[in-house]
């Protein structure tokens, strides 16, 4: 028998041993950053950055397979209780000594995430993670000629990239409202003072807010430059813009962070994906009884809300909960009780 | 049913400002969910973990009758909140709001031999959907017991007490039977060859197995020379878990003074006569927080019928709410210490294995009214 084989026999034997749980229940109690456990990872230190902006020191536990530069990692995170899931930009080298990874946060307005992480996370707290995934990366082959273009906290995964390869010409040219905003601003300007960066930064409260069609002025050779932009949306459309005009789309790399915001309404189109049904749906109506009423086999209990039985993962939108007004939003794992929930908009209901 | 109605002062504007009152409270405490409770539920598991480790490596020495001794009460105690606090409140999706995969009604699964989905539906589902309605709640009395007097007598029921006990011994195979609706899917031919229902069966046959190997075979293998003694104290762990489960739950809605309701009288229930009826079939248990954690708070019956997925941790502080409530309303609340309660379901027990005189004739008086709201 093969050492796979054995192996895997011991382990069902195990689970005999620990059933109905099984033996990564117990583990997890002792060793939750083991090899062969859910990936998570543990907040060493929280740094702050600016006003608004820290950098969280996560130590991965041993399935994490490293990163490349530029790349991000969705950590799930246990805010009041809940957990929720959102992606965060490396900032680390990819070859820091101690194996901890670091990931830089900027709290946004009634963010719950960011102003968990930023205000009140504290060393020592285990959070989940998935492996790093993103191609907003340097090519293997490096370019000769580097512009990185950045606005806010889209400076984050560019400065994994600045603090991990050297390369010989680079420029960047970031924005931010004002001087004391700019996070890692010391160690850009020691990068400038050490030659390894020609760095332009413009303070949109006083520069006004970044206009790409300046480049040709602060970056004369911009259009021979391969360029990585990370920012808001504004920036990043008008930056696809312009290099599109300049017959240059292909040298343009752009990262953006937030894909689309969900705006509850009431009532919207329903999806139902798995059957590829779809519905109008009424701000009032019970997502079962749109589900029945569209011909989907819907999972089905009580009807008032209490068996949980009629559970269905939300896959896109919001829903509206009809007893307390509560508006859920879809993200990976959220089950929704449909008997008791309505579309908040368009919804898109795993069924 | 008793004679007279107890909710019979009430008028259907009162019922609906009841309803109102309790959306209330249910609200209050669904906004105020959060960090500390999350922090509650997984204390709780780990603690039953390493209890259940310690005890069952404690075992491995139960040769030595004081090894016994403090394994088989750790175990016990083990067993009572993975089935208790755990099991019931987690499948019943208290917890489902932290978005923990592991700690979810459709993940998880407990020390039990029927398995967590089949009992979800005939509990979480069934029950408490038409909790103590005659002929759609099968918790009264599980199908094999007469608990009220408008229940028809049968010579079957002169040996009920004899069938409660044995059902409070092996209560977890009782409530595997249970949620198969085993009576009902023997009876006939066709029932038996229902291809729904033997799938279901071969899923509690599955589970079965699994424990069984578990607690009475491979545990005891380890132990070696302990075998036998683990064998013991692993039966016996699992004996008291199920008559400390039967009396808890047997407190829930079979003392004097729960009502029970006629299968008409909710036709067309509003959402107040919903909780009345839930307020009206329940009762509690008084007593410690030690106590109210070893029932898995079901020692607040009462208000679990009334909010069945609020945090088990938060029922005590709602039942001071809703005691004021049943005041307000002049509402009989149904509690006692555990020993009065359990006395008092088990003297119903043996009193209704006798008929009782005109059990057919009496009407529910509360049914017009209720009727007409």
């Amino acid at each position: 028998m093969t050492s796979t084989a054995l192996r895997s026999r011991a382990w069902k034997l195990l689970e005999m041993v620990t059933t109905p749980l099984l033996p990564s229940d117990y583990l997890d109690l002792v060793s939750p950053l083991r090899a062969g456990a859910d990936l998570r990872g543990r907040i060493e230190a929280v740094r702050p950055e600016t006003a608004d902006a820290a950098t969280v020191v996560i130590r991965p536990g041993r399935g994490w397979r490293g990163h490349t530069a530029g790349q991000y990692v969705r950590i799930g995170v246990d805010v009041d209780g809940v957990r929720l899931w959102r992606a965060y930009s490396l900032t680390s080298p990819t070859d820091r000594r101690d194996g901890r990874v670091t990931i830089t946060v900027k709290a946004i307005p009634d963010g719950k995430v960011s102003n968990h992480l930023v205000r009140r996370a504290t060393p020592g707290t285990l959070i989940h993670l998935d492996q790093a995934t993103g191609d907003f990366v340097l090519p293997r082959a490096r370019p000769a000629k580097v512009l990185y273009l950045t606005a806010g906290s889209g400076i984050t995964p560019v400065m994994g990239m600045l603090r991990d390869s050297g390369l010989d010409d680079v420029v960047l040219v970031h924005s931010a409202p004002r001087p004391q905003d700019v996070i890692f601003r010391d160690e850009l300007h020691r990068m400038v003072a050490d030659g390894k960066l020609r760095l332009t930064e413009v303070h949109s409260d006083t520069d006004g807010m970044l206009d790409v069609t300046r480049l040709e002025e602060l970056v004369p050779d911009w259009a021979e430059r391969e360029t990585w932009a990370c920012g808001p949306a504004g920036l990043l459309d008008a930056a696809e813009k312009h290099w599109s005009e300049h017959g240059v789309p292909e040298r343009l790399h752009t990262e953006r962070f937030r894909p689309g915001v969900v705006v509850a309404g009431d009532g919207g189109e329903v999806t139902f994906s798995v059957t590829g049904r779809t519905a109008d749906a009424g701000g009032a109506t019970p997502l079962l009884d749109v589900g029945e009423q569209a011909g989907v086999l819907m999972p089905s209990g009580c009807r008032m809300g209490i068996c949980f039985g009629c559970l269905t993962p939300l896959k896109a939108g919001a829903v509206r909960d009809l007893r307390t007004g509560e508006i859920t939003e879809a993200e990976p794992g959220v089950l929704i009780q449909t008997c008791v929930s309505a579309a908040a908009g368009p919804c898109d209901i795993e069924r | 049913m008793t004679a007279i109605d107890p909710t019979a002062h009430l008028t259907a504007e009162q019922i609906e400002e009841l309803g109102r009152e309790l959306d209330a409270i249910r609200d209050e405490v669904i906004a105020g969910r959060g960090e500390k409770d999350a922090a509650y539920i997984r204390k709780v598991i780990s603690a039953q973990r390493k209890l259940e480790l310690v005890s069952r490596g404690v075992l491995l020495f139960s040769i030595f009758p004081p090894a016994w001794l403090i394994g088989t009460a750790g175990l016990s105690v083990a067993k009572i909140m993975d089935n208790m606090e755990i099991g019931h409140n987690i499948l019943h999706g208290q917890w489902d709001w932290m978005r923990d995969p592991k700690i979810h009604s459709t993940t998880w699964e407990w020390d039990h031999v029927s398995p967590a989905e089949q009992w979800k539906h005939s509990h979480n589902e069934l029950h408490h959907t038409y909790t103590n309605v005659i002929g759609k709640d099968n918790d009264l009395g599980y199908g094999i017991m007469r608990v009220d007097e408008d229940q028809k007598w049968h010579p079957f029921h002169l040996g009920q007490p004899l069938w409660n006990f044995l059902n409070a011994c092996f209560f977890e195979y009782g409530i595997a039977a249970y949620d198969l609706e085993l009576g009902k899917n023997l009876s006939s031919e066709r029932r038996r060859k229902n291809p729904e229902f033997r799938e279901r069966a071969r899923a509690v046959g599955r589970k079965i197995r699994k424990q069984v190997l578990k607690d009475y075979v491979i545990h005891p293998l380890l132990s070696g020379p302990s075998f036998l003694t683990t064998l013991g104290a692993t039966f016996t762990a699992n004996l008291v878990r199920n008559i400390w489960s039967h009396s808890v739950i047997m407190c829930g809605h079979f003392p004097e003074g729960v009502q029970v309701f006629e299968r008409r009288s909710i036709k067309g229930e509003t959402r107040g006569q919903w909780y009345l009826r839930q307020m009206m079939g329940s009762a509690n248990i008084s007593g410690s927080k030690a106590m109210h954690f070893m029932t898995g708070n079901l020692s607040h019956q009462i208000e679990h019928h009334l909010f069945p997925d609020l945090p088990s941790n938060r029922y005590a502080e709602v039942a001071v709410k809703v005691r004021a409530l049943f005041e307000k309303y002049e509402l009989e609340y149904v509690s006692g210490p555990l020993p009065k309660q359990v006395l008092s379901a088990w003297s119903k027990v043996f009193r209704l294995s006798l008929p009782n005189r005109k059990s057919e004739a009496r009407t529910p008086e509360r049914e017009p009214e209720l009727l007409a709201a």
